[in-house]
């Protein structure tokens, strides 16, 4: 079991001052520079002590939003790639259906994979919808485009005899030859978000790592199609290590400090979603059958998030209480959340990575640091022991 | 729902085309607009006085099936081109609106002398302003609301109740958000080429738009039709982005005084 730390990056001062949209249209005259400057410092700070304490760091970026003010993976990338020792560095992740240069995104990993000697994982989004207004890449064909981009950039990342030719459908260049090269053989691991189980199938089929964000019990029905997929390759079980779940992290001493600190963490999924709805719903995006279901039950979409026993949760107005019972959250003493984290994971079919968001919002320098510390110092080591001793009875638990 | 019932359907390219057909004489041909096919519409059914009325939906609207060979509104003129020569139309009469219009004019522009004359209703598809003013509304960033009331004269007709209306035209409208958005989210519902190409308009052509329209304003559509010698500018008063809709009567007469009066 591996265990990234998780930041957005957030610029949570604005978060207050919004009139209905946090993304796409919040004025960046609601950002002060030397607040921004602030926040990323101390960012960085959180994640060098992720790395001395031996997580891993996991890197995002949106656009155009005070929920998120990394808008540039590769930036903090190449930075902590000089500046961390030993921490695996997870981008996850990279848009790439939204870029319009993806040869210019395998010259980047290439560099930071370099740079960091090997420790970079190479996370490929499809991102969120409010993406693509900014983007303003047509949203209607950015899977096919996402999948060029990514055939792309692997080729890119692999061939080394030569330049050569690439003339797709949505990319052309003459002469791709990558300097410097990867560090990592073939290439650093590639990871892809989903939460559909067509997509997981697709990824399965290249046996790329698995990850799903904040999908709960969901996330079963998501793993199972993995699975299925990679048994019908003929290639046995799938190992655990293909498999990661994005959950919310709040751990203190007591309880009741680290119901606390969750309050605070919950500020996330409480703003994730504040946007000026067509931004929610970019043509393509949805398909036309989910488009008539959303016009007929009047806009509101269906409830996509379930406890274990079948109950709907609101990720954006549940209590903390609902965000630990639908899984989204982890929160508790160290042994509460070990014990927490191990039932998830047998009810989901079973991770191998667990991609931690321990600090979100207004959570304090020192309640991350504090979070940080018993998620790497008391949760790890039992998860580990739990995986070294389980291994894949994890995965056959839920099957 | 039976997606033929509808209407009938052509074969375009061995394609199947849905189309409305009505009435009898000379060859009309509709282009919808970018908001869907304009199902059973007094106004089509007014237009018949002027002829035989032919209104597909485009491929990708309506219950007109997508094309893999046909991606943007380049591949869609090159497949109206086909259909009016499959047709065998001579001394075509096109009426165009909004996206419709534009597919029209890239017709009129291609070299085909098939057409006779062009009734276009508040077209979009070339960029007059500067590069940080948006001459068209951007539908995919307004909610439902927020479109009627640029779109509408009246926004209350463009707000139809969804959760009971009729599948088809919940289907028609998710259809024709996203099939726009296929041909035509970047660059935003215009060709940056078309506009130095307007001089090739060698048929007579009529531009009518909405009064009150503020997806594309009056003024969008004045400098618009200076571009294509000779045609001749009217606002329809009470209209907005879809006049045939709100003044059937009216753009009906002015259609049809101008197709009598191109034709004789």
């Amino acid at each position: 079991m591996r265990i990234y730390h998780m930041t957005e990056q957030s610029y949570a001062p604005a978060w207050d001052k919004h009139q209905g949209s946090l993304r796409v249209n919040l004025p960046n005259a609601l950002c002060e520079p030397e607040v921004a400057s602030a926040l990323f410092h101390r960012y960085y700070d959180d994640w060098m002590l992720a790395d001395r304490l031996g997580l891993d760091i996991f890197i995002n970026e949106h656009h155009a939003t005070a929920t998120c003010m990394c808008s540039a993976g590769v930036i903090p990338l190449a930075i902590l790639a000089r500046q961390t020792t030993r921490a695996k560095l997870l981008v996850l992740g990279y848009p790439i259906g939204n870029r319009p240069d993806p040869l210019r995104a395998a010259e980047e990993l290439a560099t930071i994979d370099v740079l960091s000697r090997g420790r970079l994982q190479m996370g490929f989004v499809k991102g969120v919808p409010y993406e693509l207004p900014v983007a303003n890449l047509n949203p209607v064909v950015l899977m096919e485009r996402f999948w060029e981009a990514h055939d792309l950039i692997l080729k890119a990342l692999s061939t080394h005899d030569a330049p050569f030719n690439w003339e797709g459908e949505f990319f052309h260049y003459r002469h791709v030859n990558v300097w410097p090269r990867p560090w990592q053989d073939p290439h650093p691991p590639v990871w892809v978000t989903t939460a559909s189980p067509s997509n997981a199938r697709e990824i399965a089929r290249r046996q790329h790592v698995m990850a799903t964000m904040g999908t709960g019990y969901a996330t079963k029905v998501v793993n199972m199609a993995y699975r299925e997929s990679w048994e019908q390759m003929g290639w046995g079980t799938a190992p655990i290590d293909r498999f990661a779940y994005l959950g919310l992290v709040a751990i203190a001493p007591t309880e009741a400090k680290a119901r606390a600190r969750a309050e605070t963490i919950a500020s996330y999924p409480r703003t994730s979603g504040v946007v000026h709805p067509p931004f929610a719903n970019p043509p393509g995006f949805f398909s036309v059958e989910a488009n008539v279901e959303l016009m007929r039950a009047g806009g509101r979409p269906k409830p996509r998030t379930f406890t274990r026993d079948g109950r709907a949760v609101s990720t954006s107005k549940g209590s903390v209480q609902d965000l630990i019972d639908a899984g989204i959250m982890f929160c508790g003493t160290p042994a509460q959340v070990v014990d927490q984290i191990i039932e998830f994971s047998e009810a989901v079919g079973g991770f191998g990575h667990l991609l931690a968001m321990a600090q979100a919002g207004n959570l304090s320098r020192e309640d991350t640091a504090e979070n940080l510390t018993l998620l790497a110092t008391e949760v790890m080591p039992k998860l580990r022991a739990y995986v070294a001793e389980k291994g894949m009875v994890i995965a056959a638990a839920a099957e | 729902m039976d997606q033929h019932a509808a209407a009938g359907f052509l074969s375009v390219r061995d394609q199947p085309l849905e189309a409305d057909q009505r009435g009898t004489g000379a060859p009309i041909l509709y282009l919808h607009g970018e908001a869907g096919p304009d199902r059973d519409a007094p106004f089509l059914q007014l237009l018949t006085a002027s002829g035989r009325v032919v209104a597909p939906s485009h491929p990708g609207f309506g219950n007109s099936p997508l094309s893999a060979s046909i991606t943007g509104i380049d591949d869609l003129t090159y497949f109206y081109l086909d259909m009016i020569e499959q047709m065998g139309w001579t001394d075509l009469s096109i009426v165009g609106v909004g996206l419709g219009a534009w597919i029209a004019l890239e017709l009129a522009t291609s070299g085909t002398n098939r057409i006779g004359r062009l009734a276009l209703i508040d077209a979009v598809g070339v960029k007059i302003s500067d590069r940080t003013t948006r001459d068209i509304a951007d539908i995919f960033a307004l909610t439902d609301e927020q479109i009627a009331d640029l779109a509408w004269a009246d926004p209350a007709l463009g707000l139809p109740a969804l959760t009971t209306a009729p599948d088809q035209l919940l289907y028609d409208r998710a259809r024709a958000r996203e099939t726009t958005a296929r041909y035509a989210f970047t660059p935003y519902l215009h060709n940056p080429k078309l506009k130095r190409r307007l001089h090739r308009v060698r048929v007579p052509t009529l531009m009518l738009w909405g009064a009150q329209d503020r997806i594309t304003l009056p003024a969008y559509g004045a400098a618009f039709a200076a571009l294509i010698p000779g045609a001749r500018f009217a606002l329809i008063d009470d209209a907005g982005h879809y006049p045939q809709l709100e003044q059937p009567a009216v753009v009906a007469r002015h259609v049809q005084d101008f197709l009598a009066s191109s034709r004789s």
